[in-house]
């Protein structure tokens, strides 16, 4: 488990070998190439936060995976987050940190459309996803899986069937074929053999790492994990860790990680955006251990120093 | 130098938490702590220190000029807790109303720095829900409370509408087995309660029936009152109420948690509508399940009346059933069975809709429970009335 995960050293390693995958795919959709290309100089600031990075290499190359411009949000008459502006590049680990209550959930839920943005575009792919149809919207959506905080298994069903449900609706595979792929699945989660355990029978972190094999059914190029530390002790979180960088670096996908754990954050992000919940706003974007050692906010710079600075 | 006890149990033994006022030389005053202050015990009163700082300066020859400072002594302290962290902290307070100055220095150094972490905290600038809305704000509130809920139940019906031509047309995505599982929860498992409720129904109709016409001599027509009061409402009635309590609840707790627990989320990413994958199941269950327990109500309201009209009333059975063919007719069934599809729908749906409202906590999962039933209740009553005022105006009630 720690062969790949040594976190300096792979971070240049580790991201060279998606992006030959990343070529590829844009060679199978060509025509969504050169949009990105077009429209990635014109998001300033994201370029700008990026040069300062030792990353700006990687910046011309890699395409964005999703991208928000000017995006408000909020329920009712509260507003959660606004302003929010910040790209995130194919194949990164990509965190999305702040204080408890400062709407990184709420954030979550508009990029995975369960929250229409009050204001501006969030582009998945580079299609506006609340400005498509309906249709467009979900076919969109089946690139993008979730897990949730708790796991969110459907509880009348077993893991397998879980697991199941999304194949049995999107892909012409027979039954045997979609009880083959679950098992897959939970293997690859390091939960072979419990297909047949209803979600109440095991564990909190075990229900985790089946959100994670759930998400990752309909083979998706970006996937969000909502708070995958919380609750678990600490050799569970970093299995969870582990899970996600190994994921990452043999299938490409683009991960975007909601945490305030700092170890997790530190060892699996390449970039990250900071949310306030006193201005309702991003402070700023950057790698986590930059922002820890050189950034100019002292918000930011007291949570990723757990408040010594 | 007189010291001054405060009142306490005669009987107290040694370790009894007790305070003393003991006057300084130096204008101070000295409170003496002394026993066991701990939760468990008696601990004296704040309220008896006032009179005791003050009784304590009279007795002395200095007695118009107010103490101006106060310190402790905890000599003969045996043991304390947050007792005596609130008991001193209160003694702070008062002190400062007083302009007393407080000498902590003799405390205990934990108990001081406790103290001084209570004190640290300081309360919130202006508490938010000082008054509530005023009169005006809150029927604006309630009004764009009351807009907003209709257009959710509007976007509600529309979802489900266009999940029924899903269904119709063979593209619903739900799975198959839970709809038998849900048939079987909503209709089988409902027979034993509905067998009960609708048996002594009946019964209870007879009766009124039986004291009423024996007056007559018609005791035979107590068949034709509970006959046609069963199969024409009361037994769709009983079955639509008992459902409300029994699925109805089920569905809105059931949905509720799923909402909590973000499965309901989960299923939207994947593209599931939840309307077709969790509504739809339930309400075809209900739709079709309400029918048939009502026919199975109407029979064993029937039954109960016939016993009563047997065994009270003295009619035999054969001449009691005989009675109840007569004055039954196709149209008073269908009649039911109309009444009682409605009823289903209007339980299962409402059973959902509050479920797929319900907010993402514990406490929201019993409101929308509770919610769903009485929202069943109350529309199954209107629909009755509609209904009849309907089946007259059609001459189905000929």
């Amino acid at each position: 488990m720690n062969g790949p995960a040594a976190p300096d050293s792979k971070l240049p390693q580790g991201q060279t070998e998606p992006q030959a995958e990343v070529q590829a795919e844009s060679q199978a959709v060509p025509q969504a190439m050169p949009q990105a290309e077009a429209q990635t100089p014109s998001d300033t600031q994201t370029q700008a936060l990026a040069s300062e990075d030792d990353q700006a290499p990687r910046e011309d190359d890699a395409s964005v995976a999703i991208r928000l411009e000017d995006v408000a949000l909020g329920y009712g008459p509260t507003i959660v987050q606004q302003g929010l502006s910040f790209a995130i590049r194919r194949s990164d680990v990509f965190i999305i940190m702040g204080g408890s209550g400062c709407g990184k959930s709420t954030v979550m839920r508009a990029l995975t459309g369960l929250l229409a943005p009050r204001q501006g575009q969030v582009f998945l792919q580079d299609q506006s996803l609340w400005e498509v149809s309906e249709e467009a919207r979900t076919q969109l959506l089946r690139g993008v899986g979730v897990m949730y905080q708790s796991g969110a298994l459907w509880s009348s069903m077993t893991l397998e069937e879980n697991i199941a449900l999304p194949l049995e609706q999107y892909t012409p595979l027979s039954k045997q074929q979609i009880s083959e792929l679950a098992e897959y699945k939970l293997a690859l989660v390091g939960l072979a053999g419990f297909g047949g355990y209803y979600p109440g029978q095991i564990s909190g972190g075990m229900r985790k790492r089946v959100g994670v094999a759930r998400a990752m059914a309909l083979d998706p190029d970006i996937l969000f994990f909502d708070e995958p530390s919380a609750g678990l002790d600490p050799l569970s979180a970093r299995r969870l860790d582990d899970l996600i960088l190994e994921l990452r670096d043999s299938l490409g996908t683009t991960m975007v990680v909601i945490t305030h754990d700092l170890d997790s954050l530190f060892l699996i992000g390449d970039d990250a955006v900071f949310l306030d919940a006193e201005t309702h706003s991003m402070l700023t974007t950057g790698h986590p251990k930059q922002l820890r050692d050189h950034s100019e906010i002292d918000e930011v710079r007291a949570f990723l120093r757990r408040g010594e600075s | 130098m007189p010291t001054v006890p405060l009142a306490t149990d005669d009987h107290a033994p040694e370790s009894a938490p007790s305070i003393t006022l003991v006057n300084r030389p130096d204008s101070g005053i000295a409170l003496r702590l002394a026993g066991r202050w701990r939760l468990d015990q008696r601990i004296p009163r704040l309220s008896d220190l006032p009179a005791l700082i003050d009784r304590g300066s009279d007795d002395d020859a200095k007695a118009a000029s107010q103490p101006r400072e106060l310190s402790f002594e905890t000599s003969a302290l045996i043991d304390w807790d947050s007792a005596l962290v609130t008991y001193v902290a209160g003694v702070e307070r008062l002190c400062a109303e007083r302009n007393i100055h407080v000498d902590p220095s003799a405390l205990p150094e934990g108990l001081r720095s406790l103290l001084e972490m209570a004190s640290l905290t300081a309360p919130p600038d202006e508490p938010e829900h000082d008054r509530g809305p005023s009169f005006l704000a809150r029927v604006g509130l309630d009004i764009a409370d009351l807009v907003r809920s209709t257009g959710e139940i509007m976007a509600f019906f529309g979802e489900g509408a266009i999940a029924v031509r899903h269904f119709v047309a063979g593209r619903a995505r739900y799975r198959r087995s839970e709809l038998w599982v849900i048939i079987q929860e909503s209709g089988a498992d409902a027979l034993p309660i509905v067998s009960l409720v609708s048996f002594l129904v009946g019964m209870i109709l007879g009766y009124i029936g039986d004291q009423q016409l024996a007056q007559f001599g018609a005791r035979i027509y107590v068949a034709d009152l509970v006959g046609l009061a069963t199969v024409i409402q009361m037994g769709a009635l009983i079955t639509g109420i008992v459902l409300a309590g029994r699925t109805g609840a089920a569905f809105a707790a059931r949905i509720g948690t799923m909402q909590v627990n973000e499965e309901i989320d989960a299923l939207r990413t994947f593209g599931i509508p939840p309307m077709e994958f969790l509504v739809l199941p339930r309400m075809v269950a209900l739709i079709l399940m309400t029918p048939l327990l009502t026919l199975y109500a109407d029979l064993l309201g029937i039954l109960g009346g016939a016993f009563v009209g047997t065994v009270v009333g003295g009619v035999t059975l054969t001449a009691y059933l005989v009675q109840t063919q007569a004055a039954i007719g196709w149209n008073h069934i269908i009649q039911g069975l109309i009444s009682a599809t409605v009823y289903g729908a209007i339980v299962a749906a409402s059973g959902c809709l509050r479920g797929m409202q319900c907010g993402r906590s514990a406490a929201a999962v019993g409101e929308a429970t509770t919610s769903a039933v009485v929202t069943a209740i109350v529309f199954i009553v209107i629909a009755a009335a509609v209904l009849t005022v309907i089946f007259d105006a059609i001459g189905l009630s000929g």
